[in-house]
């Protein structure tokens, strides 16, 4: 699997015309005064935009390749993941602020004191 | 191939419910009970209708969520299976199935084929817990347990909770799910020490739910998904026996977790 920024941008304007669908035209059968496995399930799907929205805003952040997250842009002459340790070596913890508004950015910085990040070639 | 579905429908606890009919005209043989569940309730849900509510989760039989009656009988016709691996094969074409939920005092309806298993919970809770760290796993070779008493807690231990064999009880009794419990953890050495004390404690719990008595019956484990063996209520009432004949009256104290003590003392 391999991300770029410009596909992972078509992503998120997909993912929020959907999410505008979903709110606007939503069937739910019931009501939510007894028991509603309906409701439960829609409950679930919206919880499933925001997730999927939120991957790809975070996978756009990260302008480097590392591990699972494969960015096109950022590879060796053979094709390897090419790391930013210098700038990226953090966990990405996302504030929601609402549906309008970007969430916010909280890195939580990585210390290694052993073994090292470095880059690596499979072949 | 078709089949006529005459299901329970239920609001809620407090208004009366009453049978549906509702053709399924598009049955796969090689559907699950619970998915030909589901395309009905695809099909309602289009027509703007309710869907039918069941409980279902792993969908493989193993985690106790799913079950009803299916022409009078808890899981269906098959045996050792759950409703979700209940095949429409084991149907013939044309065949009309009654669908209803478990019928127990003890298991108050939810909705539908969804009722309140929560008594169950209770009698699990009465057993106790343990919530003191006791560090690293020992040695497996430190404690030999025998083949045998290992088979024996292992078979008890496969009981899912789904509450077939109550709903399949005449009496809906809880003993065989009583007995499965105590027996899978007083079988093994590391439950032995509070073995009387979780016998007096569940048993007295399942008296005090809504459950009625085992008569010997058995159609209990003849519903079982897991086969749990009649037996485990034997044992359930000689570890009940015992510790009633003993008088241990040993109120169990809380266990509060060991605090290191700091320089300061």
């Amino acid at each position: 699997m391999a991300r770029t920024a410009e596909g992972l941008e078509t992503a998120i304007h997909k993912i929020r015309a959907l999410r505008e669908e979903y709110w606007q035209n939503v069937t739910v059968p019931g009501s939510g005064d007894d028991l509603n496995q309906s409701l439960e399930k829609a409950g679930r799907v919206a919880d499933f935009f925001e997730l999927a929205e939120l991957m790809c805003i975070d996978a756009r952040d990260r302008n480097e390749s590392c591990g699972g997250h494969f960015r096109e842009e950022y590879q060796t002459p053979d094709g390897e993941a090419q790391r930013d340790d210098q700038n990226y070596s953090y966990v990405a913890a996302w504030s929601y602020r609402g549906p309008d508004a970007p969430p916010e950015l909280i890195k939580e910085a990585l210390e290694f004191q052993y073994v090292h990040p470095s880059q690596r070639s499979y072949k | 191939m078709k089949l006529t579905l005459k299901i329970w429908r239920q609001k809620n606890c407090k208004e009366k419910g009453k049978f549906v009919t509702y053709a399924a005209d598009n049955v796969d043989p090689e559907m699950s009970m619970l998915e030909c569940l589901d395309v009905l309730n695809e099909s309602l849900i289009e027509r703007g209708e309710e869907p039918v509510a069941f409980e279902h989760d792993c969908r493989e039989g193993i985690c106790g969520s799913c079950g009803f009656m299916i022409n009078g009988v808890a899981h269906g016709p098959e045996r050792a299976t759950t409703v979700c691996q209940l095949t429409m094969r084991h149907f013939k074409d044309g065949e009309a199935l009654v669908i209803e939920p478990w019928r127990a005092l003890a298991f108050p309806l939810i909705k539908d084929l969804v009722v309140d298993r929560g008594a169950f919970d209770h009698i699990i809770e009465a057993g106790g817990y343990i919530s003191v760290s006791t560090g690293h796993a020992p040695d497996g070779n430190t404690l030999l347990v025998g083949k045998d008493t290992a088979d024996q807690a292992m078979d008890a231990a496969s009981c899912i909770g789904c509450g077939a064999c109550v709903a399949a009880c005449p009496n809906a009794s809880a003993a065989l799910f009583t007995g499965a419990k105590i027996a899978h953890l007083g079988t093994l050495p590391q439950g032995a020490p509070e073995r009387d004390r979780r016998a007096l404690r569940m048993v007295a719990q399942m008296n005090a739910e809504a459950f009625g008595n085992c008569t010997s019956i058995g159609e209990c484990t003849g519903v079982c998904p897991k086969e749990i063996k009649l037996g485990v209520i034997a044992s359930m009432n000689r570890d009940y026996l015992c510790a009633s004949w003993k008088k241990r009256e040993d109120t169990p104290v809380d266990i509060v977790p060991v605090v290191e003590m700091t320089a300061k003392g």
